[in-house]
């Protein structure tokens, strides 16, 4: 789960991370307040930066220096509602302005090659650092994390000197280091990273923006859901997710169920294939019901589908592994059977396609069922082709 | 012979009085798996019923493997426990340790990938989140069920688990060596890479199949793997060709940022390679057929 900068500037300050002081608006009243109380406490140069999970903020105009409270409001009026890379921004940073002597650039992340972390530490920071590392590599420092040792001082230091950050730095970068990875650690992060660390006129290391990651998996030791913004994502994954479905909205009008993750993104593939011979159909979504495939999930993700205007056709694609077809034949007439009686449309054409264990025995449920809307193909690509034809008329 | 899971293997399941272990310990007992015992400390000393074998229940695996000989642990237990399962596990030195287990935090794989490391790598992990290892015929460590095929020549390495499956019953009049599923997460123990070198040693494989998804670098290191050390035919499926960027696709590790991570650049590397890699599952199937 990605943060946004304010919240994982929150993360870096509950670890002692150094950062600038500053609050969240959602109106530019709200930012015209705070950038008061700013000037009050003698700071009337404030920043406001666009809150969005997404890089090239600044390009886009997206962060913009103010130099009083009315003019707080009028450039958090002018961020507030603009579409940045396809994320609309619903609110604004307001800042105190930092006054800036160097940037740096540094970050934790996982080393899924050598199945550890890995911290990248570089002098030049504020810019994008995959630029740095192809335009001067050697600018761009890579140590290796021990995920049993962690970053204490000697770490640290190392880092920061492989790094180059100069010696005005290098105590406080090293400070920041170890903090930034106790924040690591104790929220299961996945990445943290800052860009740029700054140097500061009067010689403070400080976190002046934050990128971070958090592991979706720790849930059950993390309080991820005070972290999730509702109104991030489209409302199908919204509704999605509170089923407990494992669920991403596509652009394309075939709806995808299925068991298994590798097997899902396979039925896109082949679904997507199949579509080039019907104008360009795609998969309208990526759904995931388990190796369970329970009659009640099946419902959940079918009523999720179903209520996909864009789909156009579904294409249920289960092996039958260690939950047989006949089972998960039954669970698709139940499932049809109590988006009925809900009151669900479920008049779209389904292609189902049943193979491995059991097979036989569930599609003869589903001959027997003969439910209007339900077609039976026997190959994965049979059904794939067919379910693309009909969401082509 | 086949690769790290033979009909010599004795193997524990930690986790075995829980809802999942107990079903999957009768599975595997059924389709002819050697298991010695299970393992929790609540309930040591006594013993479970499945169908008329009775397993024991030791307190510890270091317990287990004293009484029974186990080389083999089956890891079952819920991702809260599971880094201390694994940890124990890896403190006994049993020869291979399966974690079945979804959804466990990054940071304690790391943990206990880094621990193992320490005490010597004496410990083979496959997973975690992963369907297991089966050598049909002889022993299955895990999820895989165990009538889709039967015993052959093909040697089958996988990330995902249904895809595994949905292989090997495009595959069933061929039959396996060994197939084994690494696991979906962004760490995992056993790698492409481990398994290409077990099956291009052993001597019951003639083709290799190999599946990938999105996301990471192991396939393209597999490839470089590939080059220098395997002369046995391989055949690859990469999934995940339409996925958008920055959408986590079911598995954690299935994940396109930028420009890495994408199935046709690991579709690319492989067939640099020499690999020769389907569009679908049934286009795989059809050329590890034409290797025979």
């Amino acid at each position: 789960m990605d943060l946004f900068e304010y919240q994982a500037k929150e993360l870096f300050a509950e670890y002692g991370v150094p950062v600038p002081q500053g609050k969240v608006a959602s109106t530019a009243a709200e930012a015209r307040a705070i950038a008061e109380e700013f000037a009050a406490a003698g700071k009337s140069r404030v920043v406001v930066k666009a809150q969005v999970k997404t890089g090239g903020r600044g390009k886009a105009g997206g962060v913009k220096v103010a130099d009083d409270a009315e003019d707080a409001q009028a450039k958090a009026e002018q961020i507030l509602g603009m579409d940045i890379k396809g994320h609309t921004v619903h609110r604004v940073l307001i800042e105190e302005a930092s006054e800036i002597e160097e940037e740096y650039y540094f970050s934790f992340l996982l080393d899924r090659a050598n199945r550890t972390f890995l911290s990248i530490c570089s002098a030049e920071g504020g810019v994008e650092i995959e630029e740095v590392a192809e335009t001067n590599p050697d600018a761009v420092a890579q140590i290796s994390i021990d995920a049993l040792q962690g970053a204490p001082a000697d770490v640290a230091a190392k880092i920061v000197e492989s790094g180059k950050l100069p010696a005005a730095a290098a105590e406080g970068a090293a400070e920041v280091v170890t903090k930034l990875w106790d924040a690591f650690v104790g929220k299961d992060a996945t990445l943290a990273e800052v860009n740029p660390l700054i140097l500061t006129k009067d010689g403070r290391v400080v976190a002046l923006d934050g990128k971070v990651t958090l592991d979706e998996n720790a849930g059950f030791r993390q309080d991820l859901d005070s972290l999730a913004a509702s109104e991030e994502g489209d409302p199908l994954e919204v509704a999605a997710k509170a089923k407990g479905l494992n669920y991403v909205k596509l652009e394309g009008q075939v709806g995808i169920i299925g068991n298994g993750a590798g097997l899902v993104m396979s039925t896109l593939d082949v679904v997507a294939y199949a579509g080039e011979k019907h104008g360009g159909v795609a998969p309208a979504n990526f759904l995931d019901i388990g190796g369970g495939a329970s009659a009640e999930v099946m419902a959940n993700g079918l009523e999720i589908i179903l209520g996909d205007a864009d789909v156009k056709s579904v294409f249920v694609n289960v092996f039958g592994g260690i939950t047989a077809c006949d089972a998960v034949a039954n669970g698709i007439v139940q499932a049809l059977e109590m988006l009925e009686e809900r009151g669900d449309d479920v008049s779209k054409p389904l292609v189902v396609r049943l193979d491995g264990n059991n097979a036989e025995l569930g599609r003869e449920i589903l001959s027997k069922r003969a439910h209007p809307a339900v077609r039976q193909v026997d190959t994965m690509d049979g059904a794939a082709a067919q379910a693309a034809e009909l969401a082509a008329k | 012979m086949a690769i790290f899971l033979n009909k010599d293997s004795k193997v524990l399941v930690q986790g075995m009085t829980g809802s999942e272990g107990t079903k999957h310990t009768r599975r595997m007992l059924a389709s002819g798996t050697n298991i010695v015992g299970g393992v929790n400390p609540r309930k040591a000393g006594q013993s479970v019923d499945f169908d008329g074998t009775d397993v024991p229940v030791f307190g510890s695996v270091a317990e287990g493997m004293k009484e029974t000989g186990a080389d083999v642990t089956v890891i079952f237990v819920p991702p809260k426990f599971t880094k201390s399962a694994v940890i124990e596990a890896i403190d006994a030195e049993i020869g291979l340790a399966v974690v079945i287990t979804e959804g466990i935090p990054v940071h304690d794989t790391a943990a206990f990938w880094a621990h193992a490391g320490a005490k010597g790598n004496k410990t083979r992990i496959i997973g975690p989140n992963c369907p297991g290892i089966i050598t049909p015929g002889e022993s299955n460590a895990g999820i895989i069920p165990a009538d889709i095929t039967k015993p052959g020549r093909i040697g089958l390495v996988s990330k995902s688990g249904t895809l595994t499956y949905q292989m090997m019953y495009e595959l069933r009049e061929i039959g396996f060596s060994t197939a084994i599923g690494i696991g979906g997460d962004p760490i995992i123990g056993t790698t492409h890479i481990d398994a290409l070198k077990a099956f291009q040693e052993d001597p019951d494989t003639d083709v290799i199949v190999m599946i990938g998804e999105i996301g990471g670098d192991a396939e393209e290191r597999a490839a470089d793997f590939i080059k220098d050390n395997v002369t046995k035919p391989v055949v690859g499926y990469v999934a995940g060709f339409t996925a958008p960027e920055g959408k986590t696709m079911g598995h954690a590790g299935a994940i396109v940022s930028g420009s890495s991570g994408t199935a046709s650049a690991k579709k690319e590397a492989l067939e640099a390679v020499g690999v020769k890699v389907g569009k679908t599952p049934s286009e795989t199937a059809q050329l590890a057929r034409e290797q025979f």
